[in-house]
């Protein structure tokens, strides 16, 4: 039931493009005791029929803006090497804090701007 | 545009990689940077980081820090919540679509700073 309850809301969160991956990655590392790394390794997998499913709703309402999307997508599989050479070298402990300092800058960002066509 | 979106990319598939989450939460502002509407930021973010996840996924697993079947016990819960998503991001306002997203980001950092 709990895990039935963590994927819901993590996919739920994750199709809306709110950061549903924080809320099984917080799930697996705060509570369930699993290694930020391996943590990090079954998130990644999880996003996946979570990113299917969403895109096919997403699409047929317009929203995906392809060609944006394919730029970034050229850049970001370079950035994935690094990051992934980058996860290596800190760790698991040290990986573990970045994330969350990461996380409160964003939190607070997405807060306090404001809202651009609504 | 180009330069843009490509310098957008490196950051989130450094991100990607780095923590297996969070390109998608530095996606959406940088996205919305570069133009895009708050409900298309959110929606292309997810395109975004689909192929990006992938080539992370290949690198874990080569790594051995994770099995596929690892994501088993979440994947009832997890397709029946993306669906849930992918009907409600055209209905949901997008003050509160930013502020519940704010809100759990924050609550999920101090967890983790705690933790």
């Amino acid at each position: 039931m709990v895990n039935f309850l963590i994927g819901f809301s993590a996919a739920l969160l994750g199709a809306l493009g709110m950061g549903g991956g924080s809320v099984l990655l917080v799930y697996l590392t705060a509570f369930a005791g699993v290694e930020q790394l391996t943590a990090q390794g079954i998130n990644l997998m999880f996003f996946f029929p979570v990113a299917i499913i969403a895109l096919i709703f997403h699409c047929r309402n317009k929203l995906v803006q392809f060609k944006i999307a394919a730029f970034t997508i050229i850049g970001g599989i370079g950035g994935v090497f690094l990051g992934k050479w980058l996860a290596e070298f800190l760790g698991n402990g040290l990986l573990r804090k970045a994330f969350a300092v990461g996380l409160l800058l964003l939190g607070i960002h997405e807060i306090f701007t404001k809202t651009k066509n609504d | 545009m180009k330069l843009k979106s490509m310098a957008t990319g490196i950051l989130v598939g450094i991100l990607n990689g780095l923590f297996g989450a969070g390109g998608g939460m530095v996606a959406v502002p940088l996205l919305r940077n570069n133009g895009l509407e708050d409900r298309q930021a959110h929606a292309t973010s997810i395109a975004v980081i689909l192929p990006l996840s992938l080539v992370s996924v290949f690198l874990y697993l080569q790594s051995g820090h994770m099995q596929l079947d690892d994501i088993f016990p979440f994947l009832p819960g997890g397709i029946l919540g993306a669906a849930a998503g992918g009907l409600l991001l055209n209905k949901i306002p997008v003050k509160w679509l930013r502020r519940i997203f704010g809100i759990l980001i924050i609550y999920a950092a101090i967890r983790l700073l705690r933790g």
